[in-house]
């Protein structure tokens, strides 16, 4: 395979993995208007939790649904803090990221949990397909298989009566309150699902590759983030499903770029400062062309 | 449902706000109104009168330090706001409290539709319910029935307005609560606005409590008046004394009850433009 071929064959995996996390992130930044900052910790929690209970025996179907029920057990924590104990949202949702840290490391009884002689569901995945479980190609269809699985039911769940409930509430919680809806609930249900997406990504990667680690989630959050904005900046979208696939694919192409600048010879630890130059640039520059072009611009959000 | 009970009973309700502080206010001064079926009461008073308060009570956005709400007998004086919601249509003064500007038209009905009602796993829109949104926009004659997948943050005040009003109405609530609704929009938009606010109140005979600051408007609509003044119900009159009672009766009225002179402008001064 050539270069191109790899960087966009890596991306494209990178980019549906994390585009889990991106839609993660979209639901509670974009959907609830809850700024969640969880996410760092939900994912190693995800990653985590499959990890030990792979190597305790378990089918790692058994060890990604676990992933996802512990991620929407801490986005449902998250969400109780800040409803019901009134904790500022970010807040809320840093003190859990901390938390988690602890917790991850109890969980994993270390640093980190190796899953190289272990099965995955790569493995799995190949013995099914015939392929190798070591290609790029499988990883490629196992994230997509999952992609398009969490897609589809979130944009049917979006559409029912009760998630039109969730996107309500993140647009006017007074309106949702006066016609009889539970924002609370909402809330809760929202922030956890979006930190069950987060979860399942988080274990979906430990088992590609190869290990979960306590510092696996940092900047998470971060990049979730990139990926939304990047999505929106580029395609505009509109409506439940485009939204969805924005998110998708501004996961792709920050991946891309961060593929490609690894290939041009920056080292991993610059990822980070490129990211938040990623996040920065996205931000600003439709503001500094709105600047440019005298038109009005409503003041920054404090979130 | 008690006997005999009238629609909504408010029985003496007294709010304070920041109590225990230098900035402590009785908003509500153990205030008793009973609502019958198919009253259609305007509520008039100055700023700071309590009117708002009185629908912040009985819509249960905070609760009262005493007293108690009952709707149809049944004591809701506890039950949060959420949990009472399908009781009441409310519209604000402010479109945007109403409405959500982020969800489209049809989003926004399907949700108002469902007050009060257990929101599940069904498609929230289906094309009967879109035809029966478009059978209740067309009326409005805004052209809002051919756009429905329109957001509605992109339309103007008087248009979101409208769709709050039909959210408000459009699962027939026991008790519709207005709280100057039409003050934000042009005359015109306003004009629009409280001409449909007048057809739907009178075509499904909804029981209905409207704020307004204007006493000609108080007068001109509506079968029954209350005046509030520093928290309290100080004037209550019926349909037929509404009738025959001119703007300086109703200042008479007000002074021999407040015991002091009328001296808010806007409510003596500005025409009722409805």
């Amino acid at each position: 395979m050539d270069a191109v071929g790899v960087i966009l064959g890596f991306s494209s995996y990178e980019g549906l993995v994390f585009g889990l996390v991106a839609i993660g992130v979209y639901l509670t930044l974009r959907v609830l208007a809850f700024p969640d900052l969880t996410v760092d910790g939900s994912y190693t929690l995800g990653g985590a939790t499959s990890a030990v209970l792979i190597v305790k025996g378990f089918n790692p179907l058994v060890g990604i649904i676990a992933a996802l029920v512990a991620g929407l057990c801490a986005g449902i924590i998250t969400a109780v803090l800040n409803t019901k104990l009134r904790l500022p949202a970010l807040l809320a949702g840093i003190l859990m990221m901390v938390g988690l840290y602890s917790v991850n490391l109890r969980i994993m009884g270390g640093a980190n949990v190796s899953l190289l002689r272990e099965p995955t569901i790569f493995d799995q995945a190949g013995g099914l397909l015939g392929i190798g479980s070591n290609t790029i190609g499988l990883s490629i269809i196992v994230a997509l298989l999952i992609v398009v699985i969490v897609l589809l039911i979130l944009n049917w769940f979006l559409r029912t009566e009760l998630g039109l409930g969730l996107r309500a509430t993140g647009d006017n919680e007074e309106m949702v309150r006066g016609l009889g809806s539970d924002t609370n609930k909402n809330l809760i249900l929202g922030v956890s699902i979006a930190n069950g997406l987060v979860a399942l990504a988080g274990s979906v990667v430990a088992q590609a590759q190869g290990f979960a680690d306590v510092g696996m989630g940092i900047g998470m959050v971060v990049m979730g983030l990139a990926s939304v904005i990047i999505g929106e900046t580029l395609f505009n979208p509109r409506g439940v499903a485009g939204l969805l696939l924005a998110g998708i694919s501004g996961a792709f192409i920050y991946r891309l770029i961060i593929t490609i600048a690894l290939r041009l010879g920056l080292a991993p630890g610059d990822l980070k400062l490129i990211t938040a130059l990623l996040v920065i640039a996205a931000m600003a520059v439709p503001y500094i062309k709105k600047k440019i072009r005298h038109e009005w611009i409503p003041p920054a959000e404090r979130w | 449902m008690g006997k005999n009970a009238s629609l909504l009973q408010v029985r003496g309700i007294t709010k304070i706000f920041s109590k225990g502080t230098v900035d402590e206010v009785t908003a509500l001064d153990d205030v008793s109104l009973d609502v019958n079926a198919e009253d259609y009461i305007t509520i008039i008073g100055s700023n700071g009168a309590g009117k708002t308060t009185l629908l912040n009570v009985i819509a249960g956005i905070f609760p009262p330090e005493e007293g108690e709400v009952l709707i149809n007998g049944d004591d809701i004086t506890k039950l949060p706001e959420h949990r009472r919601a399908r009781y009441f249509g409310r519209v604000h003064q402010d479109p945007k409290i109403g409405t959500g500007a982020k969800l489209t038209i049809e989003e926004n009905l399907a949700f108002a539709l469902l007050r009060g009602q257990r929101r599940g796993l069904k498609a929230a829109i289906n094309e009967q319910r879109r035809e029966l949104f478009r059978s209740t926009l067309a009326p409005l004659g805004l052209g809002l029935e051919s756009r429905l997948d329109a957001f509605v943050g992109t339309l103007s005040s008087g248009q979101r307005q409208s769709i709050a009003l039909t959210m408000a109405t459009i699962s027939n609530p026991t008790l519709l609560l207005l709280d100057e609704h039409v003050a934000n929009l042009d005359p015109r938009t306003a004009q629009i606005v409280f001409d449909l606010t007048e057809m739907i109140v009178q075509r499904e005979k909804l029981t209905t409590m409207m704020i307004t600051h204007n006493m000609e408007c108080a007068l001109k609509y509506g079968n029954r008046l209350i005046m509030m003044h520093r928290g309290k119900i100080i004037v209550d009159i019926g349909q037929e004394d509404k009738q025959k009672l001119a703007i300086n009766d109703l200042i008479n009225a007000f002074e021999q009850a407040a015991g002091e002179k009328l001296v808010d402008e806007a409510i003596l001064l500005s025409r009722c433009e409805l």
